[in-house]
């Protein structure tokens, strides 16, 4: 058993030609949280979706659990992400199914549980969430702060050795932030799972994180803990966690010449 | 420049030529998947059955509405026409043939494109959007065992049954108006029908037609679904050609196995 359970080896990935990642390294030490942080677009999504395997490198590994996630054969790569939660951007909550159910789902699935632990189960995870008592609810009857904090309690349904949180505090008021915070943090230590947070929230990020990443241009452009990194210099840090507009980072998407596209106009 | 754009109509139809081939492609791939991944519908059966639920009490009251009045004008339509031959007694048979091999299979199927293969098509895709395909493959479940194959072998099995209770409401129409309205003899109407409508020839080959419209219609409104691209308009297109793609389907299917029992 390594001490980190995941490892990104050298990674490049594009979607139709348009490079995203060009030689990323980072490793996941077991039981911290790590987050990677980047501006929109910078392929943190992406990131995480080559983890899970639904995507393949260019060039370069993911490895899970000492595996190469894109060598697995189909039965493998399902091995892999039972050790795997992954908490979707908007939830991702199964519409035709309640609160309870959604829950229990992955537990119907991969486990023959009698009926009378699932019950248990599920409300033990939905009262680590502070949302037992929504439980009869429809995934359209809950705010976006519950509806994320269900798809947590669904994430770990299975107790995963890894829990992947795609921007868990994007789109959320103050309190749900403060609460989303410190349940990652409190079920990270309590169940002794890795957690890998994608996230372009500055603060809320620091304040839970063990280890940060941050990606720009395709590749690992600063990393460190949150101490060192709010203390660094470096143009691009700085840039990111003051919330400049301009800087190392560009203000365009990659473009060609401006004149150009203007003049060149062809009807 | 100029040739360039002379070029244009070309290159679109081009595009559109190989686009097709390839979603017909992508259909054929999910078709063979869906079968290859079947097992779980069969094992937990209760899944399938639920979604039979759905769809067949989706499309329930628009059938039973419709065939009611296609009964109804069947017999109107074929009295007016038997009777200057004198043979008016024979608008039983009518009836029953005209539902039990054509507009009773064709009918059903083109009202379930358009009820719950819409539904199934809006359904798929937003689940697709809302990531929760997505979200189910990373929890390790296969989305065409889990969610495609339980509605694809519900379709199955809803159209049949839907295109039978078509049949039967639709005589009962025919039946309405040919007896108590038009005062057609009451025994001469079902004696007639029960000594003409073949076993094997119609009623069979009624059932075979409505099997393989129910196998169309479901696959069709899942492939758009499924392959439509994961935003509103995205799902709002795939919907409308599940309607158009369908009814086309079924009309020129028909065609093909009407022609195969005839001969046969
Ligand atoms: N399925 C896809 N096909 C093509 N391009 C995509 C796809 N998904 C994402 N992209 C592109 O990849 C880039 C990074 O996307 P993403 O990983 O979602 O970024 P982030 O999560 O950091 O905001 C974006 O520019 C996006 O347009
Ligand atoms: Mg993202």
């Amino acid at each position: 058993m390594t001490q980190n359970i995941v490892e990104i080896d050298n990674l490049s990935f594009g979607y139709k030609g348009r490079m995203l990642h060009q030689g990323i390294n980072m490793v996941f030490p077991r039981g911290k949280v790590v987050a990677i942080m980047g501006g929109s677009g910078s392929g943190k999504t992406t990131l995480l979706r080559l983890i899970g395997g639904q995507i393949r490198p260019n060039k370069g590994e993911v490895r899970v659990d000492d595996q190469v996630v894109h060598k697995q054969s189909r039965e493998g790569l399902y091995q892999l992400r039972r050790k795997m939660g992954m908490l979707f951007q908007h939830g991702a909550l199964f519409t035709d199914l309640s609160v309870y159910e959604n829950v229990a789902f992955p537990m119907r699935e991969h486990t023959q549980l009698p009926e009378s632990m699932i019950h248990d189960l599920v409300l033990m995870k939905l009262h680590a969430v502070g949302l037992r008592g929504a439980h009869q609810l429809m995934p359209t009857e809950l705010s976006g702060g519950m509806a994320r904090r269900v798809a947590l309690a669904r994430a770990i349904a299975l107790d995963p050795d890894i829990v992947m949180y795609d921007e868990p505090f994007a789109g959320l008021d103050p309190i749900s932030m403060g609460v989303i915070c410190d349940l990652i943090r409190t079920l990270n230590d309590a169940l002794g799972t890795t957690s890998i947070i994608v996230s372009h929230d500055v603060k809320e990020t620091f304040l839970i994180a063990d280890y940060v990443y941050f990606v720009a241009n395709g590749t690992v452009a600063a990393e460190g803990t949150p101490a060192d990194l709010s203390k660094s210099s470096l143009p691009f840090v700085h840039q990111f966690v003051h919330g400049e507009k301009d800087g190392p980072v560009p203000f365009h998407y990659a473009a060609g010449d401006y004149k150009q596209d203007l003049l060149g106009f062809e009807a | 420049m100029i040739k360039r754009s002379r070029l244009r109509p070309f290159r679109t139809l081009g595009h559109r030529t190989t686009d097709r081939i390839w979603r017909l492609g992508a259909g054929a791939r999910l078709f063979w998947l869906t079968l290859i991944s079947s097992g779980e519908s069969f094992r937990r059966f209760h899944l399938t059955i639920r979604e039979v639920y759905f769809t067949g009490v989706m499309s329930l009251i628009i059938i039973v509405v419709s065939a009611f009045f296609v009964g109804m004008v069947l017999a109107l339509q074929g009295y007016n026409t038997l009777q200057k031959y004198g043979s008016s007694e024979a608008i039983g048979v009518l009836v029953a043939l005209a539902l039990v091999r054509e507009l009773g299979p064709v009918v059903t199927a083109l009202l379930f494109a358009g009820r719950a293969g819409t539904a199934i098509t809006a359904e798929i895709g937003l689940m697709k959007a809302t990531e929760q395909l997505s979200a189910m493959e990373m929890m390790a479940v296969s989305p065409i065992a889990r969610v495609i194959a339980p509605r694809f072998w519900a379709g199955v099995i809803a159209m049949p049954v839907l295109a039978a209770l078509f049949s039967m409401v639709g005589i009962l129409g025919g039946y309405l108006v040919a007896v108590p309205l038009i005062g057609v003899d009451s025994g001469a109407f079902w004696s007639q029908m029960q000594a003409n409508v073949d076993w094997h020839d119609d009623i069979v080959n009624g059932v075979i037609k409505s099997v393989v419209f129910g196998v169309a219609c479901t696959m069709i409104a899942l492939f758009e679904g499924y392959d439509a691209p994961p935003t509103a308009e995205g799902v709002s297109r795939a919907t409308t050609r599940t309607v158009v793609i369908s009814s086309l389907a079924v009309l020129g299917l028909d065609f093909v196995l009407t022609s195969f029992m005839i001969t046969l």
